[in-house]
C-alpha cells in the first residue's frame, strides 16, 4: 500500500488574470506518494497552480489550506523556477544564501555548502560568478539551493524545459535520491516521458482544470477521463 | 588663454609649496563633502532601495517629487537652512550656523534627493531580477534592501560618486550657511567665489584646478579600491 | 537617536576659540585689505578672535538683526540709524572714512575727469549714455550712488540699457565693469585693491559728496542675549584705540593711503 501524504487542501480556488480564468474552479484535496508530477499541455495552468501552492500568486477566490502545520510554513518549502534566477555572486555564496538568511552559523554553512556543491556536481565551479554558468549548471545550483535548507516539500516548475539530455538526467538523479529521502516533489512538467520516469502519483491539468488524479501506474495504464486519454495519445498539444 | 595658464602656474606653486592655506582649505573641503556623502549615502542608499521594493499607494507620487528634489537650487536650499539655524530661527539654540557642521547638513539636503533617485533607478531593475526568488525564500524587507545593495553595489558606488560630485563643487549653499569665515568654514569653492571678487583671478583659476584635480583623485582612489575586490564583470 | 546625532554633529564641528566673535562687515570693507592688517594685530593684543563675514550691506544688517553675529561694520548711514532706532543696536560708533571714486576706460568717453563737480560727472555719464555699472544690491555703495543721482535731478528708473544694475558685491561689479570698459562708483580702498583693472582708470574724486563714513554697531545684548557682548566691547574698544588709528592711517597699497580714522572717544 503506497502512503499518501496530505499536502494541502484547495477550495473553491479561482485565479483570474483581466478577466480571462487562468486557473479554476478548483475544489481539490492534494496527496502526494513522494513525486508528485503535475502534468498537462502548455497553458494548462501549471505554473499557477504550483505559484498558488507556494504562496506567490494571488488567489481571486478561494483558499488553500495546508494539512500540516509543518509543510504550511514557506521556510519548510523550496521552488526552483524554470528559469533559474542566479545572485549575481558566486556559486559558493549563492548556496550559502539561504542558510545566511535563516542565521545559521558560518562553519554550518561552509561544510553545507561543500556537500551539496559535490551532490550537484558543481565542485569545480564553486568560486565561478554563477551568471556565467551554462544553463544546466545553472539549474542544477537552482536545486542545490532548493534543497540546502532541507525543505519537507520541494516545488519544482518544468526545470528541465530549457535543458539538454545529460543536465536533465542529472538533475532527475538528484530529485530520485531527494523524494527516496523523504522530501515530497511535486514538479510540474509537459513532457510524458519524464513523468514516466519520475511520478509516483500524476494530477493531470488542462485548461486550468484537474481533470483526472491517481497513481503512476494507474494513470499511465488506464486513464479514466477522455482529456487524459486524448493527451496520453499525444493528441492535445496545447 | 595667458590666465589660464597663469591660472595652471599657480595651481602647480600652490600645490608643490604645500602652500598652508591650501592645504587647510582643502582638507576642509574634503571633511565637509565626504561627511555629506557618508551621511547621505546612510540615508539615501536604504531609502531609495525601499522604494523599489515596497508598492504602496502614494509611491508614484514619492518617486516624482524625489525626482523633482534632484534640481532643487542650492542656494535655495541654502537659504531655507540658515532661517532655520538662525539665532532666530526655530534651531538656533544649537549654535551651528557658520559652522562646517552647518555646511554638511545644506550639503546633505542637497546630494540625498539625488543618491536616492539613482539608487532607486538601479534597484528596481535588481529587484525586477531578483523579485521571484528573494519571495520565495520567504524573506523580509530587511533582508532584500540589504541583499540588494550589497549585489547593486557597483552602481549605488556609481550613484554615491555623482552625489560627492555635486557636493564638492557646491558654493552657494555653503557661502550663506558657512560664511567662508577665514580659517573656520572657507573651502575651495567659497575662496574662489571670494579671489574671483577680488580680481585675482589666477589664483581662482589655481585653486578651480587644484578642486578639479582632488575629485578626479577621489573618484580614481574609489574605483581602484573597489576594482580589487571584482572577480567578474560585476 | 537624537542625542548619538547631536553627538556626531559637535564631533564634526570644528572647535570654538576661547574667546572669539562674529563680525559682519561689508565687501567694500573687506576687500580694501585693512582686515588682514587689523585682526592680527587685534588677537596680539587682546587675544581676541574676530571671524569676518564678508555680506552685502543688507545681509549684514539682516544678520546683525538676527543675532547671528555680534557686531557690525557697514557704511550706510541712513540705514544705520534705522538699526538703531529699531533697537537692534543701541548705538553706532564712527571708526574710519574714507572716499568714493569714480572709475571708467581710460579713453573716458562721458570726459567726467574735467567735470566741476559730482552733478556734472552725472550728467555727462547720462548725455553721452555711456555703459555704467551699478551695485544694484541696496548696498551703502548703491545707496550712495542713487544719492548722488538724485543730486544731478536724474532719475535712475528711465535710464536706458547703459546703465547696468549688476546686483552683486564689490568685487563682483568691478569685474562687470573691467569687462564691460564701464563706469562705476566705488569706494578707493576696493579700487586700489582689486586685481583686475584691465583698461580701467580712476576718473574722478574729492568731491565733498563723496564723504564715506565707516561705522560699528555692536548687537544688543537685551534683544539678543547670547551674543558675546562683551567681545564687541573689547573689540569697539581696541578699534577706537591710539593703537587701531595708527594701523588704520598708516595702511596703504602702492604708497596711497586708504582710510582715515575719526572715531571720538
Amino acid at each position: 500500500m503506497v502512503e499518501l501524504i496530505p499536502i494541502a487542501t484547495l477550495k473553491d480556488v479561482n485565479v483570474k488574470r483581466r478577466s480571462k480564468t487562468i486557473l479554476g474552479t478548483i475544489n481539490h484535496d492534494l496527496e502526494s506518494a513522494g513525486f508528485t508530477i503535475v502534468l498537462g499541455p502548455n497553458g494548462a495552468g501549471k505554473t499557477t497552480l504550483l505559484n498558488v501552492l507556494h504562496g506567490v500568486e494571488r488567489l481571486s477566490n478561494g483558499s488553500v489550506n495546508w494539512a500540516s502545520r509543518d509543510h504550511a510554513a514557506r521556510e519548510e518549502q523550496a521552488f526552483v523556477f524554470q528559469r533559474p534566477i542566479m545572485l549575481r555572486r558566486t556559486v559558493r555564496q549563492n548556496l550559502a544564501y539561504p542558510l545566511q538568511l535563516l542565521g545559521r552559523d558560518k562553519r554550518h554553512i561552509a561544510a553545507s555548502v561543500v556537500d551539496w556543491a559535490q551532490r550537484a556536481g558543481l565542485t569545480s565551479v564553486l568560486d565561478h560568478p554563477a551568471p556565467r554558468l551554462s544553463g544546466g549548471e545553472k539549474q542544477k545550483l537552482a536545486l542545490a539551493r532548493a534543497l540546502i535548507r532541507q525543505p519537507k516539500v520541494l516545488f519544482l516548475d518544468e526545470p528541465c524545459a530549457n535543458l539538454d539530455g545529460r543536465s536533465t538526467r542529472e538533475i532527475e538523479t538528484v530529485l530520485r535520491e531527494v523524494s527516496a529521502a523523504g522530501t515530497s516533489v511535486i514538479m510540474t512538467t509537459h513532457n510524458l516521458g519524464q513523468a514516466r520516469r519520475l511520478a509516483s502519483d500524476v494530477v493531470f491539468l488542462l485548461n486550468g482544470q484537474i481533470h483526472e488524479t491517481n497513481l503512476a501506474q494507474d494513470i499511465f495504464n488506464a486513464p479514466k477521463s477522455p482529456e487524459a486519454k486524448a493527451f496520453f495519445k499525444g493528441d492535445i498539444v496545447e | 588663454m595667458n590666465e589660464i595658464w597663469a591660472g595652471l602656474l599657480a595651481a602647480f606653486h600652490l600645490i608643490v609649496t604645500l602652500d598652508g592655506d591650501l592645504v587647510e582649505i582643502t582638507l576642509r573641503s574634503l571633511q565637509v563633502s565626504l561627511s555629506a556623502l557618508a551621511i547621505a549615502s546612510v540615508l539615501a542608499l536604504p531609502f531609495g532601495t525601499w522604494l523599489a521594493i515596497r508598492r504602496f499607494r502614494f509611491r508614484r507620487a514619492t518617486i516624482a517629487t524625489l525626482n523633482a528634489l534632484m534640481g532643487l537650487p542650492p542656494v535655495v536650499v541654502g537659504l531655507i537652512v540658515y532661517l532655520l539655524l538662525s539665532r532666530s530661527g526655530p534651531f538656533g539654540v544649537l549654535g551651528l550656523l557658520f559652522t562646517p557642521t552647518a555646511m554638511i547638513i545644506a550639503q546633505v539636503i542637497i546630494i540625498t534627493p539625488l543618491i536616492a533617485s539613482i539608487t532607486h533607478q538601479a534597484m528596481r531593475e535588481l529587484w525586477a531580477e531578483y523579485h521571484d526568488l528573494l519571495i520565495s525564500l520567504n524573506t523580509n524587507n530587511r533582508q532584500r534592501v540589504l541583499t540588494l545593495i550589497w549585489d547593486g553595489r557597483r552602481a549605488l558606488l556609481t550613484g554615491a560618486l555623482a552625489g560627492f560630485g555635486r557636493a564638492i563643487g557646491e558654493v552657494g549653499a555653503i557661502m550663506i550657511v558657512g560664511g567662508n569665515i577665514d580659517n573656520a568654514t572657507r573651502v575651495l569653492t567659497t575662496a574662489i567665489a571670494l579671489e574671483t571678487g577680488k580680481g585675482d583671478f589666477a589664483l581662482a583659476l589655481g585653486l578651480g584646478f587644484v578642486l578639479i584635480a582632488l575629485a578626479l583623485l577621489v573618484n580614481f582612489a574609489i574605483h581602484a579600491l573597489s576594482r580589487t575586490e571584482r572577480h567578474g564583470t560585476w | 537617536m537624537i542625542r548619538t546625532l547631536a553627538f556626531f554633529l559637535c564631533l564634526i564641528s570644528t572647535s570654538a576659540h576661547s574667546e572669539s566673535m562674529k563680525l559682519a562687515v561689508t565687501t567694500s570693507f573687506h576687500n580694501s585689505g585693512l582686515s588682514d592688517v587689523l585682526l592680527p594685530a587685534l588677537l596680539e593684543e587682546t587675544g581676541l578672535e574676530v571671524q569676518l563675514l564678508v555680506v552685502g550691506t543688507g545681509q549684514a544688517l539682516r544678520l546683525g538683526r538676527a543675532g547671528d553675529v555680534d557686531a557690525i561694520l557697514v557704511h550706510s548711514r541712513a540705514d544705520e540709524d534705522t538699526f538703531v532706532t529699531k533697537g537692534f543696536a543701541p548705538y553706532r560708533r564712527e571708526i574710519m572714512y574714507n572716499d568714493f571714486v569714480f572709475i571708467g576706460p581710460r579713453s573716458d568717453p562721458a570726459g567726467i575727469t574735467k567735470a566741476a563737480g559730482i552733478a556734472e560727472v552725472l550728467s555727462h555719464i547720462f548725455t553721452s549714455q555711456a555703459l555704467f555699472v551699478s551695485r544694484g544690491d541696496d548696498s551703502g555703495t548703491h545707496k550712495k550712488e542713487r544719492e548722488l543721482w538724485q543730486l544731478a535731478a536724474l532719475d535712475t528708473e528711465a535710464f536706458g540699457a547703459w546703465y547696468k544694475a549688476v546686483g552683486s558685491g564689490m568685487g563682483a561689479s568691478l569685474n562687470i565693469a573691467s569687462a564691460l570698459n564701464a563706469y562705476i562708483l566705488t569706494d578707493r580702498a576696493s579700487w586700489l585693491n582689486f586685481g583686475n583693472k584691465s583698461d580701467l582708470k580712476l576718473l574722478f574724486s574729492g568731491d565733498a559728496e563723496l564723504f564715506n563714513q565707516y561705522a560699528y554697531l555692536p548687537i544688543n545684548p537685551d534683544q539678543n542675549p547670547h551674543v558675546n557682548a562683551d567681545a564687541s566691547d573689547i573689540l569697539e574698544k581696541w578699534l577706537t584705540s591710539a593703537r587701531a588709528a595708527n594701523l588704520i592711517n598708516a595702511y596703504k597699497i602702492n604708497g596711497e593711503a586708504l582710510f582715515v580714522f575719526n572715531a571720538s572717544k
